[in-house]
């Protein structure tokens, strides 16, 4: 069995670590990719074939064209980005933004920043409520709907097929929210997307590139100035090494996940199983089943997740918390709250690549008592 | 006891007051005095914390009480065991 590191960086929800495969892309691209892509000179050419190139390795995995994918930045503004230019594009028809409860945080604020936003609630899996969101977007004005396929939370898969379904029914484009599911599941048959985001620091490249792929015919207008990079669609020049280590590592997590994944689905079965038996008053969220396979959130009561998660840091693990006073925010995880789950005492694994069995035997040996001693602190057991 | 009436805080059994006191404060406050109600009880709860209303409901349905009502920054619910 393999070692335990420590501390055990059980984190994976804000981003796998870079991987081995993309830092080595990164440093070949550096010496032969780092030219302008738009000069004719030697150096020029190379970085526009490396460009070219990732964009047909990352169109392989989402099953798009090669000339629909644009590399844009973070989540927050490839979300803008994305809402912005379907709000824009279809102005005529109204500027209604259809999303769920549970999407992240930048997609939220994307939707009421730009348009009359409408959240369709879940259920406690999380899963969306599908006769609602059929109804909302199926309701006058609505430029567009947003949905991810994978909640990056809690891991429930959203029924995003069906979702994508009655979009299409009622000729209005959906943003498929791909981060937590690429490289994780098969992405390659999404469902009738329009446009479909994602985040290369999610599932192993470089966080500075994200991923917007705007299928041809779909009614999105640049909210932002023209410019000669990427047909317009995203501002200024473009990182050529980066992009092509974000392409490397989605190959790399898209290669190994067939052996990957199972093996996290098992780890995470045998942690919901395990945490309910040992300890008690426990809150396990999110779908058991239709999940993706390195994400798992639990609430323990009574107890606050900012000690729980420094109290864990000392123990050695590096967990993350949607509870209030841990998230940099008055506000506990909108999630969560949607949900109908415990906010407080909220832990959230996510799974590298790399998390041994041993680690997880470890979290579970060291837990049980971790609560209990906080819960005897306040005298609550 | 009707069940589907507004319970005034003359109705209730126990007022516990968390005003500025933050999540678990309040839950765990609940859950310390709430056995001094008989079951079938009415416990009012004032709380200002914004993850009181998720939580709140949330420790009902883990330790199988009846949320009454809702509506920030009072709740109350029924001891039901």
């Amino acid at each position: 069995m393999a070692e335990v590191r420590s501390p055990v960086f059980l984190d994976c929800s804000s981003g796998e670590p870079l991987l081995p495969e993309a830092r080595e892309a990164w440093l070949l691209a550096t010496s032969s990719g780092w030219g302008d892509p738009r000069r004719l000179h030697r150096p020029g050419r190379l970085a526009a074939q490396a460009l070219d190139a990732a964009r047909s390795r990352v169109a392989a995995h989402v099953g798009a064209r090669p000339d629909e994918v644009v590399f844009t930045g973070p989540l927050a503004p490839t979300a803008q980005a994305a809402v912005a230019g379907l709000v824009r594009g279809r102005r005529r028809v109204g500027n209604r933004v259809v999303t769920s409860t549970v999407e992240h945080s930048a997609v939220l604020a994307a939707a009421a920043a730009y348009g009359d936003h409408v959240a369709v609630g879940v259920d406690h899996l999380g899963r969306i409520d599908l006769a609602a969101w059929t109804a909302a977007v199926g309701g006058p004005g609505v430029a567009l709907a947003c949905l991810q396929v994978a909640n990056h939370e809690v891991g429930t898969l959203q029924p995003y097929a069906a979702a994508a379904e009655a979009c299409r029914a009622a000729g209005v484009p959906l943003v498929l929210d791909a981060t937590t599911a690429l490289g994780r599941v098969d992405t390659t048959a999404l469902g009738g997307w329009s446009v479909l985001l994602g985040w290369a620091g999610a599932y192993g490249g470089p966080a500075s590139v994200g991923l917007m792929v705007v299928r041809r015919g779909t009614r999105w207008r640049a909210p932002f100035p023209p410019d000669d990079d990427q047909e317009g669609r995203w501002p200024g020049t473009v990182d050529v090494p980066a992009v092509w280590a974000a392409a490397a590592a989605l190959d790399a997590a898209s290669a190994t996940r067939d052996e990957v994944g199972p093996r996290q689905r098992a780890m995470v079965a045998r942690l919901r199983q395990e945490l309910a038996a040992r300890v008690p008053d426990v809150d396990v969220v999110g779908d058991p089943d239709a999940r993706v396979p390195h994400l798992l959130t639990f609430s323990a009561l009574y107890v606050d997740g900012e000690t729980l998660t420094l109290e864990l840091d000392r123990a050695g693990f590096a967990v993350a918390s949607g509870s209030a006073c841990s998230a940099s925010s008055e506000h506990p995880s909108h999630v969560l709250a949607a949900m109908g789950a415990l906010t407080h005492g909220n832990v959230r694994l996510g799974l590298t690549r790399t998390t041994s069995e041993a680690e997880v035997e470890a979290f579970l040996d060291v837990l049980p008592a971790v609560v209990g001693e906080i819960r005897g602190r306040i005298g609550v057991a | 006891m009707s069940t589907d009436v507004d319970e005034g805080a003359e109705g209730v059994d126990l007022s516990i007051d968390c005003i500025g006191m933050r999540c678990p404060r309040p839950i765990i406050e609940i859950a310390r005095r709430i056995g001094s109600v008989p079951v079938g009880g009415l416990v009012e709860l004032l709380a200002d914390d914004p993850a009181t209303t998720p939580d709140l409901a949330a420790w009902c349905r883990m330790r199988g009480q009846e949320l009454v009502s809702s509506t920030a920054p009072r709740f109350v619910v029924r001891r039901m065991g």
